[in-house]
């Protein structure tokens, strides 16, 4: 028998620190009822000054804050968020993480957050629910499966695992996928290393480690302008009032440009809608990701049972949040197409995402001709995959006042000198 | 769906057009500094709110001409012709 003022020490302790999770912690509160979970991160209040502010509570903004308190010791930082936690693209994206990538720059990044990924349970304690159930690219021409296999060696160049897969590979990999049909399957390549990852525990994760360590979540904060003194960025105005910081991270997927029109920085992006949707939820048939990037269609299905649907994004500018319906007939067109027996499922959800895309389809990250204020936009349709390596790299930028190795091929001033990372025109279709 | 009204067929449905980005971005002179290259090349307004651009009418008559367009609500608020100025927009 515990004595009971153990138990009373134990509660007071649990109630003071973050509560880790755990199978003993599950039975712990199963014990007591469920009575006794704490909320996952603080509410903050918000102070008049901090060493450092991000705005924009998504993924990367979040990751940021995490790494900068965990890493870098820098914990007087608040994260701003115009609405509420994960809303934004981080609660809309498609949950797709990998690193097959064709250019060295992008696929060195990129594979740096797949690792980042693999160990995020342990790091965050929050179980992100990671799958790594392969994403497979698939040709549907001669031509194709000869840039699909320069492809694939380029990213098997870069270190990263890639493999080429017959017809019959993928039959037995993907059944309900059509081989035969108007977009007849010619081969593919997979990464098996790469699959999907609970987007909002992810969310959840890096906001519960940030705000653990310290860090000030503020949400309903929305900032409406920038203080500029001589020496670069003195702070920010928002909608709860004037907050000091000698240093501002930008990471607001959709507005970046407006944001950063705010402190007088012109962008290279174009905000577009891009959707994705969901069927009805059926039982276990496809364990892999298919991507066609002929027609422009993905497919997964969920944990939940439902099949996961994407593709590219609406084809003029917008920041309405809603997909069109010609761009939706298209990507359901190419996925009955491809999967026959998914045209008898019906649709449940469908809904879209601001994106902002810049002319090479690669983000802008790092410093800016602003001393003081950071970027790290312009991830277009994938910058879920990017979480903890923009979280990390940007982290490092900030605290050490110059680029990580990482992303220095990111930097805002490629466009003039034309030292541009062309992902898009590599792989045939936009990230 | 977007119900563009072409100023040469009338009002058509969105999979008859094609997008044809922002109007009004003149090529400047070859002898400009790069920043003023660079900025012709890759810099858009990229406006919440009405936006300027380019429509092609493909699977009509082929033809080109401008939209006004609100980028929050898609509400096309003018249509003009090519080579005509930005159209001055009420409230």
């Amino acid at each position: 028998m515990i004595p009971i003022g153990t138990v009373k020490w134990l509660i007071l302790v649990s109630s003071k620190l973050m509560q880790r999770y755990s199978v003993l912690q599950l039975a712990w509160q199963a014990l007591r009822g469920n009575r006794h979970w704490q909320p996952a991160w603080r509410d903050a209040e918000l102070k008049r000054s901090y060493e450092v502010v991000v705005i924009g509570g998504g993924g990367h903004g979040l990751a940021t804050a995490y790494y900068l308190a965990k890493k870098h010791g820098i914990r007087n930082i608040a994260v701003l968020e115009r609405g509420l936690i994960g809303l934004g693209n981080s609660g809309r994206n498609t949950q797709v993480v990998r690193s097959n990538y064709f250019y060295p720059a992008s696929s060195s990044f990129y594979d740096h957050s797949l690792k980042l990924y693999e160990g995020l349970n342990h790091e965050l304690n929050f179980n992100v629910m990671l799958s790594q159930r392969g994403v497979l690219n698939l040709g549907h021409s001669e031509h194709e499966m000869e840039m699909l296999r320069r492809w694939c060696n380029a990213i098997r160049m870069n270190g990263i695992d890639s493999e080429m897969l017959t017809p019959g590979q993928i039959r037995k990999l993907a059944p309900p996928l059509n081989l035969e049909g108007r977009y007849p399957v010619l081969g593919g390549f997979i990464q098996h290393r790469a699959g999907i990852c609970r987007h909002d525990a992810v969310v959840w994760g890096y906001a519960r480690g940030a705000s653990a360590l310290g860090v000030d979540l503020v949400q309903n904060c929305e900032v409406t302008g920038f203080v500029l003194g001589r020496n670069g960025v003195r702070g920010v105005h928002t909608s709860q009032g004037f907050i000091g910081a000698e240093r501002v991270v930008l990471s607001v997927a959709g507005f970046s440009s407006e944001l950063a029109r705010l402190a007088g920085l012109k962008l290279p992006i174009t905000t577009m809608a891009l959707q994705a949707m969901v069927t009805e939820p059926v039982k276990p048939v496809l364990d892999t990701m298919v991507i066609s990037g002929l027609v422009h269609a993905y497919v997964s299905q969920s944990d939940r049972g439902e099949i996961v649907i994407g593709g590219g994004a609406d084809a003029y500018n917008s920041y309405a949040q809603r997909g069109g319906l010609p761009q939706m007939r298209h990507v359901i067109g190419a996925v009955v197409e491809l999967f026959p027996s998914f045209s008898r499922l019906k649709l449940m959800r469908q809904w879209a995402g601001r994106v902002d895309i810049t002319p090479d389809t690669s983000p802008l990250m790092g410093l800016t001709p602003i001393e003081g204020l950071f970027i790290n936009c312009g991830w277009g349709t994938g910058g879920f995959k990017a979480i903890p390596a923009g979280g990390d790299t940007m982290a490092y930028t900030v605290a050490n006042g110059r680029p990580h190795p990482l992303i220095c091929g990111f930097r805002l001033d490629r466009f003039g000198t034309g030292a541009l990372i062309d992902e898009g025109a590599a792989a045939g279709v936009a990230h | 769906m977007l119900r563009i009204p072409c100023p040469y067929c009338g009002l058509r449905d969105e999979p008859e057009f094609t997008f044809g980005g922002p109007a009004h971005v003149t090529r400047p002179d070859s002898s400009v500094d790069d920043e003023t290259w660079t900025a012709y090349l890759y810099s858009r307004k990229n406006p919440v709110g009405p936006h300027f651009e380019r429509w092609c009418h493909a699977y009509g008559c082929g033809r080109w001409f401008n939209v006004a367009r609100d980028t929050r609500t898609h509400e096309i608020l003018k249509v003009y012709l090519m080579g005509a100025p930005a159209p001055e927009l009420a409230g």
